[in-house]
């Protein structure tokens, strides 16, 4: 089993801010981290390995110091990091790149299985792993809890959906989605993490990939951000007063009032 | 395409600066500059009162007037609509009255019941796609199929839920017709001059929200949260039209099987139903004492639900979160309870009708959210309140 996991470098927290007079993020000082959802997608690459053999590949669509996010899969136990760097890439959209992690999946050629994250946590779209199984024309499964079974070029897992959970057989290759009941990822081992330091991590253009510029960066992504802004709160509700008895029977009131109970 | 800011028009004044909305320009040496991650969104081009910044955009093939019409995907499960399909009929309608087109459901499914309820709130016309291999919810053949149905008659506009199977395959169908899609959408509007729909969405777990639109591709399509947008009143003399098109089963097979389903018994009322809700969060400090919260939903008749940290901490299982990685819901009366409302959590629940607080922290971002706040130590407010709706029954 071959198995590829895409991962992306996001910005370490969710707490951005929007400068109130240039109405602009905030950007200094927020640190970079590998997005917490593709932990689990490495780590649940690493079990198959371990339990199948075959090898892990992490790859990465982003800026020259999205190398650090592939060196941490390295340290998580990923065999091989490609980064998939060029300018002409900025700006993509999920269409755009997917497409460009479909073309590197293809120049890889032998793989078995690919995980993404449910999602990242800066674009939160959790679309790049469907778009990238229709980029290839294999099977998806999105939001695996479990993987059952691998056998003969087939897969048995779990998705979770509201009602509860599906048992999905799905044949190989495919691309499955992944949330954080699939597995309690590890810490990474200080032979992982000497191994991170010095592995070779080559970087694929979009020339080397073959890849025409109208299917990236701006020109390849339909969708375009054309505001920011900070969520109004709609509504700022009254504290009640006085004791804790008269709050309470105050609240029960004005619930009644308003029928909601 | 580029951008290029002219240095013999360019004096270095700076108003460019705010206008961007991602905060790239600087002005070096007396000159604007813009950095890496441009949209060419145009905002600042209006700003510059020098007329030195340039945006070449070669010009795209503008959308054909061929795409009328706006689209809801009508989600079913067992044969029954699920709510989310009035919901984003209710949201269709809006559009399509503001762009003057047709309003269209589409319902794949077998022995759908109610399909004329999908007119009554408001479809036009609906496209059904009938078949014992539809009854269970067949992604990969959802997506062809759905696809093709738009290419054939080429509606601007398509609206599908975001829950898990519709975050799942509408990708896969904005990637088969190479078109843009918004996930998760929370608002939605025309744009009367140029009929563009602007899609409003949280990034950053709720913390920014993104106004994102699909300028040359068509259809515009995007995903929106269930239970942000209200569903309607059906008016049952509505008339409108049941089209039956085929599904040619020879031609595909799915490469996915659903083996089985395996229902969550673990929540005694469903959360998304409920109208009373009562959460818990890390204030509780300590499994147990979800029981105090147990009896106030009791009395109440309410479902129990919870902010993240009780879940990581096993204090109760994943499918009573709410939030931004767990559930959105809308209940008429939401009690939140040691819960500081965090960007993550507001997102699954502050279009709820009313809101009540209890926190021992007057400055918790819950009470900017909250209709009615308690500043107090919960384990005195909440059996307090437990005892006065108990005899208030009586
Ligand atoms: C990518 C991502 C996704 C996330 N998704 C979600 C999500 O889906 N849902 C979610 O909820 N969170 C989510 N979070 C976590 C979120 O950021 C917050 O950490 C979380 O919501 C905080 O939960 P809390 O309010 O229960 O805990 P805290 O923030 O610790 O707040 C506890 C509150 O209880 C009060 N309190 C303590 N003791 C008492 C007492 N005796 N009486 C009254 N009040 C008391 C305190 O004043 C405090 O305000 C996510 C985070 C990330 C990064
Ligand atoms: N630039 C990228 N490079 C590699 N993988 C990515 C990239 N963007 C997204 N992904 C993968 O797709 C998943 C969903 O991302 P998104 O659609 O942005 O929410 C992530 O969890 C990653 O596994």
């Amino acid at each position: 089993m071959n198995v590829v996991v895409c991962i992306k470098q996001v910005p370490g927290t969710t707490e951005v801010e929007i400068d109130p007079k240039t109405n602009t993020l905030i950007r200094e000082g927020v640190k970079s981290i590998l997005n917490p959802f593709d932990v689990y997608a490495l780590e649940e690459g690493v079990r198959i390995k371990e339990q199948h053999g075959g090898k892990v590949t992490a790859i990465s669509m982003g800026p020259p110091q999205a190398e650090e996010a592939l060196r941490e899969a390295i340290a998580a136990g990923a065999d091989e990091a490609i980064l998939l760097s060029d300018g002409a890439f900025a700006g993509s959209d999920t269409l755009a790149t997917s497409f460009v992690l479909a073309k590197a999946c293809t120049k890889i050629a032998d793989y078995d299985l690919i995980i993404c994250g449910r999602q990242t946590i800066d674009g939160d779209t959790g679309q790049v792993g469907p778009e990238l199984a229709e980029n290839l024309g294999i099977p998806f499964v999105a939001y695996v809890s479990k993987i059952e079974e691998i056998k003969d070029g087939r897969m048995r897992v779990r998705r979770m959906i509201e009602e509860g959970y599906e048992v999905i057989e799905m044949s190989l290759p495919g691309v499955i989605t992944v949330v954080k009941e699939i597995n309690v990822p590890r810490l990474p081992s200080l032979r992982g993490m000497a191994k991170a330091r010095s592995a070779q991590i080559p970087i694929w253009t979009a020339q080397g990939l073959g890849v025409p510029m109208e299917k990236v960066g701006l020109l390849g992504s339909p969708t375009r951000v054309i505001g920011i802004f900070r969520p109004q709160r709609t509504r700022r509700g009254e504290l009640l007063q006085g004791s804790l008895e008269q709050q309470v029977e105050e609240l029960v009131d004005k619930l009644r009032q308003a029928k909601t109970v | 395409m580029a951008i290029h800011i002219d240095p013999d028009k360019c004096n270095g004044c700076g108003l460019c600066i705010p206008a961007c909305p991602f905060g790239l320009i600087e002005v070096v040496a007396d000159k604007a500059q813009v950095g890496e991650g441009c949209t060419l969104c145009g905002a600042y081009q209006e700003a510059c009162e020098y007329d030195a910044i340039i945006i070449e955009v070669e010009e795209k093939a503008a959308p054909s007037d061929r795409f009328r019409g706006v689209w809801v995907f009508a989600e079913q499960r067992d044969g029954q609509l699920k709510s989310a399909a009035y919901e984003l009929l209710a949201k269709g309608r809006e559009l399509a009255n503001t762009l003057g087109t047709e309003l269209c459901a589409v319902c794949f499914g077998h022995d759908v019941a109610g399909l004329e309820e999908l007119i009554h709130y408001g479809a036009d016309k609906v496209y059904l796609a009938d078949d014992p291999v539809f009854a269970d919810c067949q992604e990969d053949l959802y997506a062809g199929r759905l696809a093709s149905l738009i290419s054939e008659h080429e509606p601007e506009i398509l609206l599908a839920p975001a829950t898990s199977l519709g975050r799942s395959f509408i990708p896969r169908v904005a990637a088969i017709l190479e078109t843009g899609l918004t996930a998760d959408c929370t608002a939605l509007e025309i744009d009367e001059k140029s009929r563009l729909l602007l899609q409003t969405r949280p990034t950053f777990g709720g913390n920014i929200m993104a106004t994102i639109t699909c300028q040359t591709r068509r259809p515009q399509m995007a995903t929106v949260r269930p239970h942000v947008f209200r569903k309607g009143v059906p008016d049952e003399k509505r008339r409108g039209e049941i089209i039956r098109v085929d599904f040619d089963r020879e031609a595909v097979t799915s490469r996915t099987k659903l083996l089985h389903f395996v229902a969550d018994l673990s929540e005694r009322v469903k959360l998304e139903d409920a109208d009373v809700i009562v959460a818990g969060g890390r204030g509780l400090g300590e499994a147990e004492n979800f029981q105090l919260l147990a009896e106030l939903a009791d009395v109440l008749g309410a479902a129990l639900a919870s902010s993240r940290p009780p879940v990581d901490d096993g204090w109760i299982p994943y499918p009573h979160q709410i939030g931004q990685t767990g559930k959105t819901v809308c209940p008429k009366l939401y009690i939140a309870c040691g819960i500081s409302g965090a960007a993550q959590h507001l997102a699954g629940m502050q279009t709820s009708d009313v809101i009540v607080a209890i926190n021992e922290d007057a400055n918790a971002p819950i009470f900017e959210v909250a209709t009615y706040g308690i500043v107090g130590d919960l384990f005195q407010v909440v059996p307090l309140l437990t005892g006065k709706l108990r005899d208030a029954r009586l």
